[in-house]
């Protein structure tokens, strides 16, 4: 692993004070040279980054940056706009997931996702978390039963939605939407969850509970979330990548991208000269 | 100068809008208050309980004794049969089209083309093509195989009546159903797909089921629109008169649509049987308005469901 796509840091300094999971050993996601075109036109250009296993990373910079465009290639949402093409490399745990043997149904399994504006199934909130549970093959009640409720645990609800599982999803406020999506989404054991600016529509208190659940996930999970909130990159992640125009630049630790910044840039975007 | 505000052309032309348009509505509903009120005023008299489970046994002109239960059976068994095969096919159309046929691809746009075009055919036309295909090719070819002395395909029957009304009603099947598709909202399929579900697994759990209510209003209006045809079934499955009610498939049948052409036309004395046509009508109309009221109440009912607490 070369150490260019890294944080320039040392190893220890990716371990923050609280962290109780040993170190990683290596990058999870890694990208090389990751191009994306949307017909002519270059979304991203170039993009060289390694994610760090169970760490949160956040992903910062102004609107049509290419950030969330940057997320969606890691479970390959994006293969669901036509004339979208992406080159270059994008690895995840060393396997290239553009690569045409690879599955795309396997690597969304792998690869959960949280979408900005909360997306329950119109169906019973039992409902939604099974969906997933019995695409991937689980099909006792009691085996669901379980999950579900473990689901709905970790992602902080299952004392507000307790008693009224069969009841509509939509019946719920925003907030809980979103956390019954986070739900969903870890109810498949994926190994990352991405996350397209999961609070940009909830009110304050809403978010703060978001954001308590992310620091509680990142034990289990890799996390990589797009945010326009720069507070909230500050409060939540260990890393932060800059994005501007397509373009990365600049990847380090949280602490030093918004104290510290090494481009001028960086540092006029965190300090809201631009953007 | 005590210049005001004085918007008096304004107000006047805003009045004329207002007035006009309420005019033009009422106009509208006038013409239905006539019509419904005129048909129930000559027709409520003659429906009773005799009238509905009677047969045509003896005379079909004879006011005091004939029914029309034959007729209505047909016309229901039609309709229904219609809606097995419409519903299907046009469903299964609209989702190709939307789902996975490539977008503004030459295909696409000559089936979207071709389904509007279905869509502007006269009545009578589609029973004509109902006797050369169904009939004649389909009817034919089946008694051919099955080497039957008689015609028994290859004839007018309830089955080709049918299938006739389903291509008539096609269009509108597949035009709401690819309607109600482009309606959902693109985060539930996201959602779906993200939890690594395939495309047919997200069209058959999420989409098609968040679709039905404005599928079934393409059912309804199929419905309404068969119901009352006449010219479709007129040459391939109609009949004249029956002593009984349709046993098969391949059996012919009365209609009330047609029924209402009959009495209107070929009774031998109109003036006597004028109770029982506006009878007929009567019926006629609410078999259709019931079939649309089930229809809209189960729509209804979707669409709670698909949407409770907001």
């Amino acid at each position: 692993m070369s150490s260019d796509f890294l944080p320039r840091l040392t190893m220890e300094a990716t371990v923050p004070a609280d962290e109780v999971t040993p170190p990683p050993s290596a990058p999870l996601i890694e990208t090389k040279h990751l191009e994306l075109f949307y017909g002519q036109h270059r979304a991203l250009k170039g993009i060289d980054l390694a994610i760090l296993e169970k760490r949160v990373t956040a992903l910062i910079g102004p609107s049509g940056c290419g950030k969330s465009t940057y997320l969606r290639c890691f479970n390959r949402m994006n293969d669901l706009i036509d004339g979208c093409r992406v080159v270059g490399e994008c690895r995840i745990g060393g396997e290239d997931i553009y690569d045409p043997k690879v599955d795309v149904i396997e690597l969304r399994k792998r690869v959960g996702m949280v979408f900005q504006k909360s997306n329950p199934f119109p169906k019973s909130i039992f409902e939604n978390i099974a969906y997933g549970l019995r695409l991937h093959g689980q099909k006792t009640k009691p085996e669901i039963e379980a999950v579900v409720e473990k689901s709905l645990r970790d992602a902080a609800l299952w004392d507000e939605v307790k008693d009224r599982l069969n009841q509509s999803a939509l019946g719920l406020s925003g907030g809980q939407q979103q956390r019954l999506c986070i739900a969903r989404a870890i109810a498949i054991r994926p190994e990352i969850i991405l996350m397209d600016e999961p609070a940009s529509a909830l009110d304050p208190l809403a978010t703060t509970k978001i954001e308590e659940l992310i620091l509680g996930l990142k034990r289990d999970f890799t996390i990589v979330i797009v945010t326009h909130n720069m507070q909230q990159a500050t409060r939540i992640s260990d890393f932060t990548a800059f994005f501007y125009l397509g373009e990365l630049i600049e990847y380090d630790l949280t602490s030093r991208i918004f104290t510290n910044p090494a481009k001028k840039q960086t540092e006029d975007y965190v300090t809201g000269r631009f953007g | 100068m005590n210049r005001r505000f004085a918007g008096q052309r304004r107000d006047v032309v805003s009045l004329l809008g207002t007035g006009l348009t309420l005019g033009a509505t009422l106009i509208c509903l006038g013409i239905l208050a006539v019509i419904l009120g005129y048909l129930l005023w000559l027709g409520a008299p003659q429906v009773s309980w005799r009238f509905l489970t009677a047969g045509a046994e003896s005379d079909m002109f004879d006011v005091n004794k004939a029914g029309i239960f034959p007729m209505l059976i047909g016309t229901v068994a039609r309709v229904f049969l219609m809606t097995l095969f419409v519903i299907p096919i046009g469903v299964t159309t609209a989702v190709y089209l939307t789902e996975y046929a490539a977008n503004n691809s030459l295909l696409t746009r000559f089936i979207r083309g071709a389904v509007n075009n279905l869509a502007g055919v006269p009545s009578i036309v589609f029973g004509l093509f109902g006797v050369g295909f169904f009939i004649n090719f389909i009817g034919g070819q089946l008694d051919e195989w099955s080497a039957s002395p008689a015609p028994h395909w290859g004839k007018p029957a309830l089955l080709w009546a049918s299938l006739t009304l389903a291509v008539m009603t096609l269009p509108v099947v597949i035009v709401a159903t690819e309607e109600s598709l482009k309606a959902i909202p693109p985060g539930l399929r996201e959602a779906s797909l993200a939890l690594g579900a395939t495309k047919l697994q997200t069209l058959c759990q999420i989409v098609v089921p968040h679709a039905l209510p404005g599928i079934l209003t393409g059912g309804i209006l199929a419905i309404s629109r068969a119901a009352g045809e006449v010219a479709p079934i007129l040459f391939t499955g109609a009949a004249y008169y029956l002593r009984d009610t349709p046993k098969s498939l391949s059996d012919q049948f009365m209609d009330l649509a047609y029924h209402v052409f009959v009495l209107s036309t070929q009774s031998p004395n109109i003036e006597a049987t004028r109770p029982l046509l506006f009878g007929t009508v009567v019926v006629l109309l609410l078999l259709t308005f019931s079939l649309n009221w089930v229809a809209i109440i189960v729509r209804a009912r979707m669409r709670r469901a698909n949407r409770v607490g907001n």
